[in-house]
């Protein structure tokens, strides 16, 4: 027995069996996380069924409650009855749920719980309506009748017709609204800040002359009329747009009137049949990575997020790679090989261990203070004291993360160099050609797949980095984009935002904790999504290099 | 160190048939000389005192047992070995009378004049239009016209056009080793050197690519001046004009090919070309 034991180790099994399970694990785990953030994140967009329900809140008060389930735990009757809520003293074990009751300017807070013993006569009534608003998060109710101006235009059936039309039309504005005020509204504003800065331009270098004065003034005034239009045009359509309005009562039977204007999406998820409630599902799912954020980030998408966040990734990697690829070439082609170079190495492998945020304050003290600061006062004097540079921006977070990426590129570079076959180098070299023209024609270019390599790891770096960018760039909300149509288009002072700060900010510093939760999920998963995504565009670049620079092998 | 093997009933004909069918060094015009030359590897001597002339338009062969240091003289005299980190040379080598080790030549300049071919086949992974256009380009010609024209004689010259004529963009990678190793000969005279340095170059070639490859050292030795190093004495003996044998780092025997095989003037070289060591 023992002897056939000690064989069955002898022969390798056991390894392969350790090596397999060990393997098995890690897909099990990271399989495992996807899932969970897929479903808890993916699962939000869903229409939840709307529950109407009596409850007994106290044994002498009653009230009816709207609101989607959210959750179910179960709980013992005495820690319910700790905290106050009138559970009859036989029971012992129930469970209780989280519903989502909505009309928060009503109730004060979206979610309450209630006691599995104190409901009664739950019902999933058809005719039940959600509407989801720009403010105040949702409303739960039943659809009265619709409004334009003072008169009733539709009662019962007809309203909600009625209501979805005047949705839309009240969207459309709305969306103009927008247009005129982020984009038309937006440039004027830009070129007038831009006269602005012209005059004290001037005046700083002493060449302010009264015929350029008027040359200013002239072009404000342009502006200033042009943006008087605007404004003509914009109040015009905000009276538009508040003309309709809608009654509807809430679960307690009061009646409330409600803007059409304030409405996003009106819709009766308890009549949805599956069909409707897929392609309600993929609009949810295509507003929350095409649109922007809305009520402190816990409704709408997050686009200027995933905007920011490729973007930074993309400078990121525009800086790390020269750099990177420099440094490695002097350290294995051009530096003399003694203890100094291994010093070096050493050092740059110990660079990449140092913690993010050290990265961050480094970037912080150095980049934007000393070097932003330095750029305002010798390049952009005329808009100090507000500062230009000199404040946390795409380019200082950009430039924060390629340092602290910097080592993973060097030492992918370093380890593609050596790997070029000596007979490569001096074939070259003896068809006359010098060190660097055989180095630029013929071994970085065989070294490109190692390159890629080192920039896909510090991609996956860089896109997950959250602590540093909170110290040099990373806001909570972007008022625009680091990229727009106002010249000169790539605006790198902007601050950003980024998946990542969104996590944390939604998770930790909402004030809608219960709302955000699933958010932080879903942001999770698309943070994911869009690390794997920058990661395979890296690799299928790397696999054609390596296809076309297919290295000698005899 | 005997002509007893040239004597037929008692009269020598040796002296006769020297003048006839043996080349003479003395009337040979000159493109590489070497000048009383020691190369150290840090510490340890590899060469020494190595004295001799390199004709043009001739095939001289380097023979001798592996590590005598046959390559590490081919590979002076377009200065390759200064890649070599610890390597000192002391003497000098003339190409055209001009000290190639002497002050300000320009070694880029240098291995323009003096090209080399590898013992392994080492083309670029690019297209074989790139491979056989390198030289050229590094020399800053980039007219399509020029170079279109250079790389079809350069083929011609390294009989590879007729086979990959119809495929110069692909890979030059996908070629069989054979061709692989034409391809390097192609690229090296497309810049048209002087002297052509062969380091063993059908030693990883099977006989029928090395056949051609000999055939082309031939079809050469009319336009380039051909240094080569081997370990196959036949092959020595097959394409060679001059040979020259090198024992321990040392010059032993220099001169024409057929007298040194069938007359070697030193015990040395005949017993390794009889096989007795090596």
């Amino acid at each position: 027995m023992s002897s056939k034991f000690s064989s069955w180790v002898r022969s390798g099994e056991p390894w392969i069996w350790i090596n397999a399970g060990a393997v098995s694990l890690s897909i099990i785990a990271v399989l495992g996380l996807l899932l969970l953030i897929a479903v808890r994140g993916l699962g939000h967009f869903w229409p939840h069924a709307v529950l109407e329900v009596k409850y007994h809140e106290t044994p002498d008060r009653v009230v009816q409650v709207i609101g989607e389930v959210h959750d179910q735990e179960e709980v013992t009757g005495e820690r319910l009855r700790a905290a106050g809520v009138a559970v009859p003293a036989e029971v012992v074990n129930t469970s209780r749920y989280l519903v989502k009751v909505g009309n928060r300017e009503t109730y004060g807070s979206d979610f309450r719980w209630l006691a599995e013993p104190l409901m009664e006569g739950s019902s999933y009534p058809a005719a039940v309506m959600v509407l989801e608003r720009r403010e105040w998060g949702n409303f739960f109710g039943y659809l009265k009748s619709v409004q334009e101006g003072n008169t009733t235009v539709a009662e019962g059936e007809a309203a909600w017709d009625a209501l979805q039309e005047r949705i839309q039309r009240a969207r459309d504005i709305y969306r103009q609204i927008r247009d005129i005020e982020t984009g038309e509204i937006g440039t004027v504003n830009y070129a007038m800040e831009r006269l602005r800065l012209k005059q004290r331009r001037l005046e700083l270098d002493g060449k302010f002359t009264p015929a350029a004065g008027e040359e200013l003034a002239a072009k404000r005034q342009q502006l200033e009329e042009s943006y008087g239009k605007l404004q003509v045009q914009l109040s015009a359509l905000y009276d538009q747009v508040r003309r309709d309005h809608l009654t509807a009562t809430i679960a307690d039977g009061s009646e409330v009137t409600i803007e059409v204007a304030q409405v996003v999406r009106a819709y009766r998820p308890n009549a949805l049949h599956l069909g409707e409630k897929l392609s309600f599902y993929a609009v949810k799912l295509w507003e929350f990575v095409s649109e922007e954020p809305r009520e402190a980030n816990t409704e709408g998408g997050i686009f200027p997020a995933i905007f920011g966040t490729v973007m930074m990734v993309f400078l990121m990697s525009l800086m790390v790679t020269p750099f990177g690829v420099v440094a490695a070439v002097y350290l294995r082609e051009y530096a003399k090989q003694g203890p100094l170079t291994r010093l070096i190495r050493i050092a740059v492998n110990n660079l990449a261990g140092v913690p993010s945020i050290v990265y961050g304050v480094f970037g912080l003290g150095f980049f934007v203070y000393l070097l932003g600061g330095n750029i305002d006062r010798l390049f952009f004097p005329e808009a100090l004291p507000a500062p230009t540079f000199g404040t946390p921006g795409i380019l200082w977070a950009s430039l924060t993360l390629a340092i602290l990426t910097v080592p993973v590129v060097i030492v992918a570079t370093e380890e593609g160099l050596s790997r070029i076959p000596r007979s490569i180098r001096e074939g070259s070299l003896a068809l006359g050609a010098t060190k660097a023209e055989t180095l630029w024609r013929t071994v970085l270019p065989m070294a490109s797949p190692a390159m890629m390599t080192g920039i896909i790891l510090a991609i996956a770096r860089a896109a997950g980095e959250v602590a540093p960018l909170m110290l040099v760039g990373v806001v909570k909300l972007a008022p625009s984009l680091p990229l727009d149509g106002n010249a000169p288009f790539l605006h790198l002072e902007r601050k950003f935002m980024h998946l990542g700060f969104h996590i944390y900010d939604v998770g930790f510093q909402s004030p809608n904790v219960e709302a955000a939760r699933p958010l932080v999920y879903a942001t999770s998963l698309l943070l994911v999504f869009v690390i794997v995504v920058l990661n395979l565009a890296a690799i299928t670049i790397r696999n054609r290099l390596r296809e076309k620079y297919r290295a000698l092998e005899h | 160190m005997t002509t007893q093997s040239n004597m037929t009933h008692g009269i020598d004909f040796s002296a006769l048939e020297r003048e006839q069918r043996y080349l003479n060094l003395e009337t040979e015009e000159i493109a590489l000389e070497v000048q009383s030359l020691d190369l150290y590897y840090g510490d340890k001597r590899a060469l020494t005192n190595i004295n001799m002339t390199i004709p043009k338009r001739r095939v001289t062969a380097y023979i001798g047992p592996s590590g005598c240091g046959k390559s590490t003289l081919l590979r002076c005299f377009n200065r390759m070995n200064d890649l070599v980190d610890g390597v000192r040379i002391e003497g000098s080598i003339l190409l055209d009378g001009q000290d190639i080790y002497g002050r300000g030549v320009n070694v880029a300049q240098l291995r323009r004049r003096v090209g080399m071919v590898f013992q392994k086949p080492n083309p670029f992974p690019k297209s074989i239009y790139e491979n056989v256009a390198y030289g050229l380009r590094i020399q800053g010609v980039n007219s399509r016209r020029i170079l279109d024209e250079v790389v079809e004689q350069a083929l011609r010259g390294a009989a590879l056009w007729d086979e990959v004529k119809d495929r110069l963009e692909d890979n030059a990678l996908g070629l069989s080793g054979g061709q692989q190793q034409r391809l390097v000969i192609a690229r090296a005279i497309a810049i048209e050197p002087e002297v052509l340095l062969l380091d063993e170059p059908a030693s990883a070639l099977d006989p029928i690519s090395t056949l051609k490859i000999e055939e082309l050292i031939y079809e050469l030795k009319a336009r380039y001046t051909i240094v080569i190093v081997t370990h196959n004495m036949q092959q020595a003996a097959r394409v060679s004009d001059y040979t020259a044998f090198m024992y321990l780092g040392e010059l032993i025997e220099f001169g024409d090919t057929d007298a040194m095989f069938t007359n070697p003037r030193q015990k040395q070289t005949e017993d390794y070309i009889t096989g007795r060591y090596g």
